[in-house]
């Protein structure tokens, strides 16, 4: 299954992405082990790593990691806010 | 439309009337203004980046939390993203009630739960370049205060 995955703000700009598409070859995989998956990637991507303050939304509702994904997803990452 | 997020800035007086007109039941209104706050901080400038849809939802549900806390008759959140300089109002939040109790929790309430759960992000820039605002400890400790009132 596939997922679409949004950063922003301090996170787009550290990967220097805004958003990527990303194949999941478990189903049933869930939003911390996405992170964990692309914290791997190394390089820029260890801005996803642990104890890095990342927050997550699923198709525009904010989740825990263990919140479990599926196909279609919208999934996106970004620092603790910061508005108002 | 209740929630708005937007680039232009906005009339304080017009948002505040709006909210009781063509009605006679309300006693109170209360609004908050938040502005770019500059010269102290060295802060020249100011943007802000959001989430689109996400934005709009969070603000959303954050109005429909406060109908459901509190007996209130309008509310209207407006918060203001791009590029803006110090002393432009940022953010409007009005509550018009029967009495101002519930106003004034309403209105410190949405504020609250906008600063930590509506995806917005500051970056200032000041003489030493652009830097992202950090998240305060002190705007969660706001917010969960709001959790064991409910």
């Amino acid at each position: 299954m596939s997922v679409k995955v949004l950063f922003f703000a301090s996170l787009r700009e550290a990967l220097g992405v805004g958003e990527i598409s990303v194949d999941l070859a478990p189903a049933g995989s869930s939003v911390g082990a996405v992170r964990e998956a692309l914290a791997a990637r190394g390089g820029d991507w260890a801005a996803l790593g642990p104890g890095r303050a990342v927050r997550a939304a699923v198709n525009q509702d904010m989740v825990p990691a263990s919140h479990v994904l599926r196909d279609g997803d919208e999934l996106a990452f970004f620092p603790p806010v910061t508005g108002g | 439309m209740s929630v708005s997020v937007q680039t232009e800035d906005f009339d304080l007086a017009r948002e505040t009337a709006a909210l009781t007109q063509g009605r006679s039941d309300c006693g109170a209104v209360a609004s908050f203004v938040g502005l770019v706050r500059g010269a102290s901080d060295g802060v020249s400038a100011m943007t802000l980046e959001h989430y689109p849809g996400m934005t709009e939802r969070a603000l959303g549900q954050i109005e429909a939390e406060a109908h459901a806390r509190w007996k209130i008759a309008a509310v209207r959140i407006i918060h203001r993203v791009g590029r803006l300089l110090p002393g432009e109002q940022i953010v409007f939040v009005g509550v018009a009630s029967s009495h101002r109790g519930e106003a004034f929790a309403a209105c410190e309430f949405i504020m609250d739960y906008l600063k930590t759960r509506a995806p917005f992000w500051k970056k200032e820039e000041t003489p030493s370049g652009a830097r992202w605002v950090d998240a305060r400890e002190t705007d969660e400790t706001a917010a969960s205060r709001w959790d064991s009132s409910a």
